[in-house]
């Protein structure tokens, strides 16, 4: 472990994403005390520019505070990124497996679908899911993990199937250890540290179809969000510049910390491929 | 034979995605916890009790599923993608009406991602590890992670806005309709030039990152080594023997990015009203018009299958290797 982390932190893009990557998540923890009203409220004059009032980034144009919608929305971006990764590695990497192991008409079957998942329009799909299941945070996580599966799928495919070509998978199977346990004791083990990594990049590119749909209109409209604030603050862009710029700079900076630090796992993971 | 047997293949392997989203959409549809006879006349509020009796009626809702399922499919080969009460017109005509300002964008943010990401890269990659490469492959990691319609909006705060230099918004000036022809596509233009950079951006941003690679990569090869040998110049050895073999997985890395692309369109389109399918999906949200949504995500995917077979061809254009296999 601490190996791993010398490795990690030697490259000085793995340390600034990480340390950008804890500000962040500092932030979404200390929002309801840093900003204990709702970000909806009214906190000041509306179109106050950033100092102005006592307000940090100014407000929008309804008064509320960009600075505690920028905090508030960090923990919804966080979040969503997160649990859809997740619901994508819960579709995807069983379906890797399934196909990498079995082989066969099965892995072609499941290499079929995955291919099409890959061709169709994700975005689109994504919009067309919140819209029809109605936005909530269920939905758009679901929605989110719907869309980023085929890549997990893939590349867990591509590991289990090399993986399970190994010595020591076959001497698992000549012991007479049932499949379940060959697939989940012997092989995912060795495989997952590619899936991590894109796991990893797949948060950062939830946090943007997130913050997209949002922009749409196809937010939560309980929570408040970067790509929502974005979107309310486009149509006075030309008064009031403040409401979109510095949301937008929170996504930036947000999933370029997650991109950096991915990268850097990248490095530690597999020195080999990296390196090569 | 085998291009024959291979076009079949293709064919085959295009009809079975269309029928698959569609199945995708006929699930979405009855996915709703409400009637899908009102996702399909995409009413909420106000109920038009004739017209839904007549859509139940067409596409068969009181038969059993797999019936529907036929029905529905049968509908979609004929090319009818359902009427939009809302907008009191076929799904296939509003699709068809602004299909051509969505291809304008989509093929030119194409090609301008491509050749810029092309050139940058080997830029990047030829001068590995100096102040140029810094910069682009910094830039690059930037644009990466910037969400698309942020980005419109800062150049249209900096163009548009700050420096008066191009139109915000719009496809075409109010006073386009006294324009000559040329003045019209000069007009035009000068409207596209923020919404393709816009969306050539980022995927420009990816691009010059895999061409840097794939450049690095070349460079370490025998045929590389043998023309520096034989005294070629360093821009001949890179125009003649290394732009081509690195560039070849960058355009098939570009063909698989169309869907993206497309995605991409939706979001450039809203920032900058640009009235094309995008604009048309946003309106359609914004109203929760379910046909024109159902029937866009069923074209923009075909669009994307459309890009994916040009990616091909252009793939063997530049690797003539392909042509034998």
């Amino acid at each position: 472990m601490q190996d791993f982390m010398r490795t990690f932190l030697r490259r000085p893009a793995g340390s600034v994403g990480l340390l950008l990557l804890a500000l962040v998540c500092l932030l979404a923890v200390l929002a309801p005390l840093l900003y204990p009203a709702s970000p909806w409220e009214m906190a000041g004059i509306p179109f106050s520019r950033p100092g102005e009032n006592g307000m940090l980034l100014g407000s929008d144009t309804l008064g509320r505070d960009v600075a505690s919608g920028i905090a508030h929305g960090a923990r919804v971006s966080i979040l969503i990124g997160l649990a859809s990764t997740l619901t994508a590695l819960c579709i995807g990497v069983p379906l890797g497996c399934i196909a990498g192991y079995a082989g066969g008409a099965v892995d072609s079957a499941i290499v079929r679908l995955t291919e099409i998942f890959q061709t169709i329009p994700s975005f689109v799909l994504a919009i067309l899911l919140v819209a029809i299941l109605t936005p909530s945070i269920g939905t758009i996580i679901l929605t989110i993990g719907l869309v980023s599966w085929p890549q997990l799928a893939r590349l867990t495919r591509a590991q289990v199937k090399t993986v399970s070509q190994r010595e020591f998978v076959q001497a698992a199977r000549c012991q007479g250890q049932s499949t379940p346990s060959i697939v989940l004791r012997h092989v995912l083990p060795n495989a997952v540290s590619p899936i991590i990594v894109a796991g990893s990049l797949t948060v950062a590119a939830a946090i943007l179809i997130e913050a997209a749909l949002s922009f749409m209109g196809l937010g939560d409209p309980n929570f408040m969000s970067w790509g929502y604030m974005v979107g309310a603050g486009r149509t006075v862009i030309r008064q009031a510049w403040w409401m979109s710029v510095f949301p937008g700079i929170a996504i930036l900076l947000t999933v370029v910390a997650i991109n950096l630090v991915g990268e850097a796992l990248n490095d530690t993971l597999n020195p080999r491929i990296s390196r090569a | 034979m085998p291009v024959i047997s291979r076009l079949f293949a293709k064919l085959a392997g295009i009809v079975f995605t269309i029928l698959v989203i569609a199945t995708i959409n006929f699930i979405l549809i009855h996915s709703t916890p409400g009637d899908p006879a009102l996702v399909i006349a995409g009413q909420s509020g106000a109920t038009d009790a004739k017209f839904i009796e007549q859509v139940r009626a067409q596409y068969g809702l009181n038969q059993p599923f797999v019936v529907q399922l036929g029905i529905y499919i049968g509908k979609i080969l004929q090319f009818d993608l359902g009427y939009s009460y809302r907008q009191q017109a076929a799904v296939s005509q509003l699709i068809l009406e602004r299909l051509g300002p969505t291809l304008l964008l989509t093929l030119s943010a194409f090609f301008l991602s491509l050749i810029g990401g092309v050139l940058f890269g080997a830029l990047a990659g030829q001068r590995q590890g100096k102040w140029s490469d810094l910069v682009i492959s910094l830039l690059s990691l930037l644009l990466y992670a910037t969400p698309v319609f942020w980005l419109g909006l800062m150049l249209v705060l900096i163009f548009s806005i700050q420096l008066e230099w191009l139109p915000a918004f719009g496809y075409a000036s109010i006073r386009a309709a006294s324009f000559s022809a040329l003045e019209y596509a000069l007009d035009v233009a000068r409207h596209l030039i923020l919404p393709v950079i816009t969306l050539a951006a980022i995927y420009m941003a990816v691009y010059t990152r895999l061409m840097r690679s794939s450049l690095i990569e070349v460079s370490h090869e025998d045929h590389v080594r043998t023309a520096r040998a034989k005294g070629l110049s360093e821009p001949q050895i890179l125009s003649r023997h290394m732009l081509r073999n690195a560039a070849v997985p960058v355009v098939t890395f570009a063909g698989m990015q169309a869907g993206a692309l497309i995605g991409g369109a939706v979001v450039v389109e809203t920032v900058f009203s640009w009235p094309g399918l995008g604009r048309l999906t946003y309106d359609a949200v914004t109203a929760r018009d379910y046909p024109i949504l159902l029937g866009l995500f069923l074209i923009m995917s075909i669009l994307v299958i459309a890009t994916n077979l040009l990616s091909d061809f252009l793939h063997r254009l530049i690797d003539p290797r392909i042509k034998g296999r």
